[in-house]
């Protein structure tokens, strides 16, 4: 499977706090990865580095062989990207948002119309499609947030808590989306919804306090609990390590 | 549709599907009646010309423009959807060349929209109508070049207010450069030469050339250079502050 995110000892902080510190991971082509952590941890973080919203203090970050401080423009083209709280603009349609989102990336002719439709049957959207997004609920504004992340198609997926806000149901809507699609992208979500990762990712990434913790597939990480529960291993994993750091960096 | 058209079109209808526009325009085409048939006094000067309702455009814009313009980059800011708009593939000068031609476009609906006042001159009298057509183009010139300041400022704030109020102010200190209450604080201590300078950067000198119905080579030079170094300026700052 090609390597489709490569990310290379990447460092960020602002101003005196390390928020993120020497990450190092990669994403293959077919891939789900859960990008696990405490709040704070550094996820959002890492997740904007790699759609070229952050520039990292140090560090590379490559998407289809594109560097993304080189080639911004051909990284954010391959990439879909659902950012924290699905940021929209509150005052334009659904319609008008998902045709705004296609005119700036470029799809066009019969294409185009195509796309916006099965996305918008795929994501359920159909009925709300006319109203202004700010009168939308939390869980649609997340669909939409969704549909204009997928909307060109993208090989690389980017989630920043996807199924934050939504019901069971859409949890679970969300969730087989997210495996449909996986076959032919590489997807990378973060949650702290602990059964999602064993339900829809590949592997598990662990961060805290912007270190890499944990690095392998779900079974490995329910592996890591003496108990066979996950909840249980992401404690162990998330709170030993930085306890030592606490009391190593104490004068 | 190239990404700096379909930003350039997103802004543009953005400000008529809220009230905004509505708003704006009534009280631009009231205010700018009211100068000029009663401070202006339109007919009392018994000449055919629109003088009187240009003279009164600078004072006009330093409020009407700042309150266009300041929602331009702070709103993004606010409501995060900055992220979105810096993760499409689109480069930060054209989103914001996008963003400001939008806003400039609105304003030459709302001076365009004054066209009665013409209609009334021209059935009044025989003003000279070139005299009119300079003085419309080199007040939306300079509107252009309030909205470059305005544009630039709300890329600094999160805050549209803070926006508003400190975009007005440096709009004033353009408006009144050639004017003693700016040139004083500079007299003690900066050479003649800056002096000088900072004069010729007043918005009421190029205003009134152009008024006169000469677009004069410089003038244009002079706001071209204005527009193009405060948009500079706006993208550097959506560079280093975006994530903030």
């Amino acid at each position: 499977m090609p390597v489709t995110i490569k990310v290379k000892s990447l460092n960020k902080s602002f101003g005196p706090i390390n928020a993120v510190r020497g990450i190092s991971f990669e994403v293959n082509h077919g891939e789900v990865l859960g990008f696990l952590g405490p709040n704070g941890a550094g996820k959002s973080t890492t997740m904007k580095m790699i759609t070229g919203f952050l520039e990292p203090t140090s560090g590379t970050v490559e998407v289809n062989g594109f560097d993304v401080l080189d080639n911004p423009i051909e990284v954010k083209r391959s990439v879909g990207y659902l950012p924290e709280g699905a940021p929209a603009y509150g005052e334009m349609t659904v319609k008008s948002f998902l045709n705004f989102i296609a005119d700036v990336r470029q799809l066009t002719g019969s294409y185009r119309q195509k796309r916006i439709d099965e996305v918008v049957d795929i994501i359920n959207i159909k009925h709300v499609i006319d109203q202004s997004i700010e009168t939308l609920s939390k869980g649609f504004k997340r669909r939409v947030g969704i549909a204009q992340a997928i909307l060109h198609d993208p090989s690389v997926l980017i989630l920043d808590e996807p199924t934050d806000g939504l019901d069971p149901n859409q949890k679970h809507e969300v969730r087989n989306l997210i495996t449909e699609m996986s076959e032919d992208k590489a997807i990378v979500i973060s949650t702290h919804i602990l059964e999602e990762v064993d339900a829809v990712c590949s592997r598990a990434i662990i961060i805290s306090s912007g270190v890499l913790m944990f690095d392998g597939t779900p079974t490995e990480l329910i592996a890591k609990s003496v108990r066979n529960d996950i909840d249980h291993a992401f404690r162990i994993i998330t709170t030993t390590p930085a306890n030592e750091k606490r009391e190593t960096s104490a004068p | 549709m190239s990404p700096l058209y379909a930003i350039y079109k997103r802004e543009f209808t953005s400000y008529f599907v809220t009230p905004v526009a509505y708003v704006f325009i009534v009280i631009f085409l009231f205010l700018t009646g009211v100068f000029a048939f009663y401070i202006g006094a339109f007919f009392e000067t018994n000449q055919a010309d629109l003088e009187p309702f240009f003279r009164f455009h600078p004072w006009l814009y330093l409020f009407l423009i700042p309150a266009i313009s300041m929602r331009l980059w702070s709103d993004e800011r606010k409501s995060g959807t900055i992220e979105l708009l810096m993760t499409l593939p689109v480069s930060i000068t054209d989103a914001v060349i996008g963003k400001y031609m939008a806003a400039w476009s609105f304003t030459a609906v709302a001076l365009a929209l004054t066209f009665p006042m013409w209609i009334t001159v021209n059935y009044l009298g025989s003003p000279d109508n070139t005299v009119i057509l300079a003085s419309y183009i080199g007040s939306l010139i300079m509107a252009g070049g309030f909205l470059a300041i305005g544009s630039c400022i709300s890329a600094f704030t999160k805050s549209q207010v803070i926006a508003f109020v400190v975009s007005v102010v440096i709009c004033f200190m353009f408006i009144l450069s050639g004017f003693p209450m700016v040139l004083d604080i500079f007299q003690s201590w900066a050479p003649q030469a800056v002096l000088d300078a900072i004069a010729s950067f007043s918005f009421l000198t190029h205003f009134t050339s152009i008024k006169k119905g000469v677009i004069d080579i410089r003038d244009v030079i002079y706001f071209s250079a204005l527009i193009i170094f405060w948009l500079y300026v706006n993208v550097v700052v959506i560079e280093a502050k975006k994530a903030s």
